[in-house]
């Protein structure tokens, strides 16, 4: 007999006003036993909406039946036959609006928390001396994957499973992408990012860090070197400003700098070398879920944060989970308001940020409501950094240096349902392809670029 | 990890390196750079790259010790390794024209040496202009000898071969009727503004490289944004150079400035456990 509880058993959650001073994960995590009681509430229905739900296509009610019945191992290994990085997807994954948002016992009280469960059936095997990873026997064709992200890890995990000889070039320092310099430690782990890459260096992918794929090894030498398919999962590129005045005073950021500092640099860690301001009121601009991670993170240098967006709250884009979270913490939201400039003192630091009150108006072309400035409303606050978190455009230098490699009027590269681009051979997937989405779409993206390769050379 | 297969002191403060580092060799121009790590708790630090050698797989830097990374960086001695080294990033210098001037300015000098080099042996005809503050400042003076047609140094205080300023310098050979089609100004942002106002008067095309502050290299972080005509460029994938009459300096050595109170702490944070850790 199910649980038939209306709610989601809670996670226990660090304190909000003791984390909003410490790096330290935010959600503790299931036990043992209050997984088992969570996973007794999946009713197993026949037609498994979730699964549906899911970009990798999770088998959700399987791997919960075990949980259900103790068996963590098991569960784990149901979940990675199609799942590369269960620890990150348990974590970041908007499961809302995936496969809880198809869960049947949503319709009435809450989904079953597949998210929490599959968090802690990672965690339990990381704990418990690690996955189980079996090399498979080679087939002989090497494939490059360039970029490390989820699309580039998810690609790769697959592509070894069936024998190929992977490749993975990662420009940064850290295999990772976005799991290490964009999503912050108290949300993601980095010794969970770095366990997960581990898993796939023991599964034989080997990993080159510090090549700029594309351009320092280009594709046309990829195939010379004799990679007979390459990946390109390099991300989303260079970030937006709002092009007002005033943005290129000193404490104006771009949230993918003021990430990459704390995140992959570890700014705050007294022992790294790269520094970062410890701001007194920073305004975050944006309403995504990068905008509550960069007034997160800023909450915990010790400053008074300020999200300004240009709706309301019921239109943010970002997980209502991560504002949530982000409310707890004592971070303010300006909402319906927007910028129109930037404020400098003498010495060309940022000591204000003028903005305009706005209100909503006829939805969009998406269906929103759009945003109109109410004139004559102007108002400064006082801020001594902002930080802009309007998103990215594709980074050029993919496009600049793969000759035929097309990309659309926004410069994203053009790829079809299987991720093929118009070089023969050349696959990808992930904000490259799409813009900036979330970590499970990229997956997605890599998991079927992989089938796709697999199905070309098996055929070649 | 990245070897150092030779060091080299080229004055009191400017050290020169070969690092190995082969996929770098491999394509790197001149004006492109690369970005570094000494070690795990290190920055990222863009240098331009000054030589490479495509045989041997080795890339040139030379560098000023100014701050705690580049102090850490002289320590390592021939023989070590270097954690990260990533490039060539930016976009190569663009070589055109028939005469050209090139203007080097102190460790600058390390930047338009390759470039004057590049120039060069495309055929074109070369003056190299190169200010030190004084005769112990003096770098690669042979290395720039063969890398140009005339090379002019200069010193502030006259201490070695002529007192004069590189803009006066300029001046001067432009002034005696040589007709250059380009001048490329490379070293201090205030040496390259004040560069830029006398081409500008001769309405002689000028190329600067910049190297503002940037972690990535690749376009990511937006930290190394400079205002180009009204524009916003980032240097790592638009430049390093950029038309220089189009260059917001102010704007540039303001930002330079960001981090340099904590810049300062660290130095200082450095020598003194070097002082206590001499102590024993």
């Amino acid at each position: 007999m199910a649980n038939m509880s209306l709610k989601k058993l809670p996670m226990p959650e660090q304190d909000p006003l003791v984390r909003n001073k410490n790096f330290e994960e935010v959600a503790l995590g299931y036990t043992a036993e209050m997984a088992i009681e969570e996973a007794t509430r999946c009713l197993n229905c026949k037609n498994k909406p979730c699964v549906s739900g899911c970009p990798v296509n999770v088998k959700i009610p399987d791997f919960i039946a075990k949980v259900a019945e103790g068996k963590f191992v098991e569960a784990y290994e149901i979940i990675s036959e199609t799942s590369a990085l269960p620890a990150v997807c348990g974590r970041v994954c908007p499961q809302e609006s995936q496969c809880e948002g198809k869960c049947i016992r949503g319709i009435k009280g809450e989904p079953v928390a597949i998210g929490r469960l599959e968090r802690f059936v990672a965690d339990y095997v990381m704990l418990n001396g690690g996955a189980k990873v079996t090399k498979a026997e080679p087939n002989g064709h090497k494939v490059a994957v360039l970029g490390s992200g989820p699309a580039g890890l998810t690609a790769a995990g697959d592509l070894a499973r069936m024998g190929y000889d992977v490749t993975i070039f990662e420009a940064f320092h850290k295999a990772g992408g976005v799991l290490v310099y964009g999503i912050p430690q108290f949300r993601l782990p980095k010794e969970i990012v770095q366990k997960e890459v581990d898993k796939l260096i023991a599964m034989g992918v080997k990993v080159e860090l510090n090549v700029l794929g594309g351009k320092a090894i280009t594709v046309e030498e990829l195939f010379e070197m004799g990679f007979e398919s390459v990946f390109v999962g390099t991300g989303a590129g260079l970030p937006i400003f709002m092009n007002i005045p005033g943005e290129s005073l000193n404490g104006v950021y771009s949230a993918n700098e003021f990430l990459t500092r704390i995140n992959l640099m570890k700014a705050y860690k007294p022992e790294y070398d790269t520094p970062t301001k410890y701001h007194k009121v920073v305004a975050v601009v944006g309403g995504g879920n990068v905008a509550m991670d960069a007034a997160r993170c800023a909450k915990r240098l010790g400053a008074e944060v300020h999200v300004i967006y240009r709706r309301g709250m019921e239109e943010m884009p970002a997980r209502a989970e991560e504002v949530h979270h982000a409310q707890e913490e004592e971070i303010i939201f300006d909402t319906l308001c927007n910028p129109v400039q930037v404020l400098g003192d003498e010495n060309g630091n940022v000591s204000g940020v003028e903005c305009i009150r706005m209100q909503l108006g006829e939805p969009d072309e998406r269906g929103r409501r759009r945003p109109i400035e109410i004139p004559g409303s102007n108002f400064v606050l006082p801020v001594d950094a902002v930080i802009m978190s309007l998103g990215t455009s594709p980074n050029p230098i993919m496009k600049e240096y793969t000759p035929g490699l097309e990309t659309n009027k926004k410069g994203c590269i053009v790829a079809n349902e299987d991720g093929l681009t118009s070089i023969e051979g050349v696959y990808a997937g992930g904000d490259a392809v799409t813009g900036a989405a979330t970590v499970i779409l990229a997956m997605g993206a890599g998991k079927t670029a992989a089938a796709a390769i697999h199905k070309y050379l098996s055929e070649k | 990890m990245y070897k150092i297969l030779r060091r080299e002191d080229l004055n009191s403060q400017v050290v020169l390196m070969e690092i190995e580092a082969p996929i770098v060799a491999k394509k790197c121009k001149a004006g492109q750079f690369i970005i570094l790590r000494v070690n795990e708790e290190g920055e990222r630090i863009p240098l331009t790259v000054a030589d490479y050698n495509r045989e041997k797989g080795t890339v040139t830097i030379i560098f000023q010790i100014v701050g705690k990374t580049t102090q850490i960086l002289a320590e390592k001695k021939e023989g070590e390794y270097i954690q990260d080294f990533l490039g060539p990033l930016g976009k190569a210098s663009e070589i055109e024209g028939k005469k050209v001037a090139i203007i080097g300015g102190g460790l600058g000098c390390a930047i338009a040496y390759p470039q004057a080099k590049a120039f060069h042996e495309a055929g074109v005809e070369v003056d190299l202009i190169a200010g030190f503050r004084n005769k112990d400042f003096v770098i690669l003076e042979e290395e720039m000898k063969k890398a140009c047609n005339r090379l002019h140094i200069v010193t502030d205080d006259g201490s070695y071969i002529e007192k004069a300023l590189v803009t006066n310098k300029l001046e001067q050979l432009i002034n005696e009727g040589n007709e250059y089609d380009l001048v490329i100004a490379i070293g201090p942002l205030v040496m390259m503004k004040f560069v830029c106002l006398l081409t500008k008067k001769y309405n002689l095309k000028t190329i600067v490289s910049m190297n503002p502050i940037m972690i990535d290299g690749t376009g990511m972080c937006g930290g190394c944004r400079v205002t180009v005509g009204g524009e916003t460029k980032f240097a790592c994938v638009d430049g390093p150079d950029f038309d220089g009459h189009l260059i917001d300096f102010d704007e540039v050595i303001r930002r330079s400035k960001m981090y340099s109170i904590e810049e300062r702490q660290s130095m200082e944070d450095h020598k003194h456990k070097c002082n206590l850790e001499g102590m024993h």
